[in-house]
């Protein structure tokens, strides 16, 4: 299983490119209702993406993430309405805002540990919430929100149909995707990662575990407003609704069903918590409690998700390594030769498990602290 | 000078409200270090298993009557304690040495399914509770503050609860038992504690209390929806987080201050803004003093 699992998980390039042709033609046959249901999968993947950089990768745990897909349909809408600016330019502007309130939010509430970091967070949704249904500043519209946004028209191309919107979806999804996987496998990533595992050893390997985490807010954050401009471009109606506690769930949920840390597992959790209940109607009215008994078993069954990144996994079954954690290759980007690890390729090596095991170890520092040839294959692009 | 003392009252009444429930999450939080998500889905329940209580008195006994609210009440808090037994046993005792994430998210899934499941049996209306149960009257007090009936009710038994519970845990065998767990579970395993029998003790009792304050809540305002629990539950907890979490006079304070602090905004701030106030006074406590009021122990890695 585990091999399977690991096999699947290292992508090779062709299955890539087989993915995203089958993302581009499936929508194809499909009527409007299935294609407006994929465009809704594609905007909770991007959510679940940005989310797992906090969740996922920095371990802090973010229940308030929809305050800022709000805050960035926001932007976009108002900046539209009052300034008539075109949607396609507010999208920088509304990543920006969520970004900024991602930094001005998270600064003084990083220190926090656990179940108190979550529960902040949920305040600061709820009080995103409430300031957009008291109608702030009197710009927001209050409980009925804003309405009368554009249409939006990329390139002299106005999108009217689901179809179109699909592909603008995808199109970011894709890139989403591509910058996650770059971030993973960064020096910052690794300190991600690290600062997850265990802070205080990762600031004594001279991470500053403050900026990593900072960087991790704000990233995630303001890749959350970027999805909450992409639903103001289909739909031209924002409320407060967006922010309701319950989407935050529904995200942290995308995030930790498919397995924390995990980006297949983001998808596979996108599936259970969107995709299902959009086609199986009748799952609607029951779908809280689904979520629910979803959640709880899969606790007790599988806590380490349905897709778990191989960390985790690790981690959580306390399983041995199964091969030395050779600096893990970034997934369908050429690999740059890694000089000092090069001769000590695990597949040919008769090392005894001790001296591996010792091995192994040093080989993660390194990877951690970035001093492994690993630093190299970052700059050169593929 | 008498409006302000008229607030304060209904305030305190508010503010025991929130302490009855807070005390469910602080027990909980004090042998668990879980912040027990359902609980405040439990205290909803309870709204909704009193009122169909003192529907079907009311249909068997006709009429029913003030009588009728005590034999619902303890029927109340049997099924809330049962029910809070039961979640613990199903969600919470097989996670709990799975580390960090996973009792939380359990416990936010175990809420989602109370909550569903309170929607799709009674449906998402509002309902309202027989009135005439308790008589309507005011008593006037020193300088023209008039209190009801209700309210003097409401404070003569969340104040007898709270001085019970407190005598439970610092005068008898169990609470001591139950002290001991919230330090160290180990070490009171050695000591002879059944540690799962006193853990399941602490959710007879927080559930129970939270879903009579559930009845009571819904008798006070007279009518209630699903989404009770969910505000009501955040409040409390923050209530249990100001007075400092796992600490039992903590919460009832807490409960109280909040209440206070809301009623006063509410009445010469705005309305609007009563729940951002909480919301607000729980993130600057968690920022400058996480461990509450009278909390000592330090925030720690879940």
């Amino acid at each position: 299983m585990g091999n399977l699992m690991e096999r699947l998980r290292r992508i090779p390039l062709a299955w890539q490119i087989g993915l995203l042709a089958l993302a581009i033609l499936l929508p194809l046959p499909l009527n409007d209702y299935y294609r407006a249901v994929l465009w809704r999968t594609g905007i909770y993947a991007i959510l679940g993406l940005s989310l797992n950089i906090i969740v996922g990768y920095a371990g802090l745990f973010q229940l308030g993430h929809a305050a800022f897909y709000a805050l960035g349909a926001y932007t976009s809408a108002l900046l539209n309405l009052h300034f008539h600016i075109p949607l396609v330019l507010t999208w920088p502007v509304s990543i920006l805002v969520a970004a900024l309130f991602g930094y001005l939010i998270s600064r003084p509430i990083l220190h926090l540990r656990g179940d108190y970091l979550c529960i902040v967070t949920i305040a600061f949704g709820e009080v995103v919430r409430l300031a957009l249904v008291n109608n702030i500043f009197g710009i927001t519209g209050g409980a009925n929100g804003l309405s009368g946004i554009d249409q939006t028209v990329l390139f002299g191309l106005t999108l009217r149909t689901p179809l179109h919107h699909y592909y603008l979806v995808l199109f970011f999804l894709v890139l989403t995707l591509f910058a996650v996987r770059r971030l993973e496998n960064s020096r910052l990533g690794r300190a991600w990662m690290y600062v997850r595992e265990d802070e205080t050893a990762a600031e004594a390997m001279g991470i500053d575990t403050t900026w990593a985490k900072l960087l991790a807010f704000v990233l995630g954050s303001g890749w959350a407003g970027l999805a909450g401009a992409l639903y103001v471009a289909r739909i031209p109606v924002v409320s407060p609704d967006l922010a309701r506690f319950i989407e935050s769930v529904v995200m942290f949920c995308i995030v930790v069903l498919g397995g924390t840390g995990s980006i297949p597992g983001v998808f596979v959790g996108t599936l259970g918590m969107i995709t299902l209940p959009e086609i199986f109607r009748f799952l609607k009215t029951w779908r809280d409690a689904w979520m629910g008994v979803a959640m709880v078993a899969m606790m007790i069954a599988r806590p380490e998700g349905l897709w778990p990144s191989r960390r985790i996994r690790m981690e959580i079954r306390g399983e041995e390594e199964e091969a030395p954690p050779v600096p893990k290759p970034p997934v369908g980007i050429p690999q740059a030769p890694l000089d000092d690890l090069e001769e000590s390729d695990p597949g040919e090596s008769d090392l005894s498990g001790e001296v591996e095991e010792l091995y192994t170890e040093e080989a993660y520092l390194r990877e951690l602290l970035g001093e492994s040839g690993q630093e190299g294959s970052e700059e050169s692009t593929p | 000078m008498q409006q302000l003392l008229q607030q304060l009252i209904n305030g305190i009444t508010i503010g025991s409200f929130y302490a009855l429930v807070a005390l469910g999450y602080t027990m909980v939080y004090g042998v668990l270090k879980l912040i027990n998500f359902a609980h405040g889905d439990l205290f909803m329940w309870g709204a909704y298993i009193g009122l169909t209580g003192l529907s079907l008195l009311a249909t068997l006994l006709g009429g029913g009557g003030p009588v009728s609210i005590f034999p619902v009440a303890v029927i109340v808090m049997v099924t809330i304690a049962l029910i809070g037994v039961l979640i613990e046993r199903i969600a919470y005792r097989p996670l709990r040495s799975a580390g960090r994430l996973a009792p939380v998210i359990s416990a936010l899934g175990a809420a989602f399914i109370l909550e569903s499941l309170a929607r799709n049996i009674y449906g998402a209306s509002w309902k309202t509770y027989p009135t005439g149960l308790v008589p309507a009257g005011r008593v006037a007090l020193l300088g023209g503050v008039r209190i009801s009936i209700m309210q003097v009710l409401v404070l003569a038994v969340s104040f007898l609860l709270m001085a019970l519970l407190y005598l439970f845990v610092y005068r008898t065998r169990i609470g001591t038992a139950m002290r001991a767990v919230s330090l160290d579970h180990e070490v009171s395993r050695l000591m002879g504690i059944d540690v799962d029998r006193i853990i399941a003790t602490v959710f007879l009792i927080g559930p129970g209390l939270g879903g009579l304050a559930g009845m009571i809540v819904a008798l006070y305002y007279g009518s209630f929806d699903f989404t009770l629990g969910w505000i009501f539950g955040l409040k409390a907890f923050i209530s249990a987080i100001l007075g400092g979490i796992g600490n039992i006079p903590g919460a009832m304070l807490g409960g109280m201050i909040l209440g206070i602090i809301e009623t006063l905004g509410a009445g010469y701030v705005s309305p609007q803004w009563k729940d951002v106030i909480a919301y607000v006074i729980l993130i600057l406590i968690l920022i400058f003093r996480p461990t509450g009021l009278l909390g000592e122990r330090v925030a720690e890695k879940l």
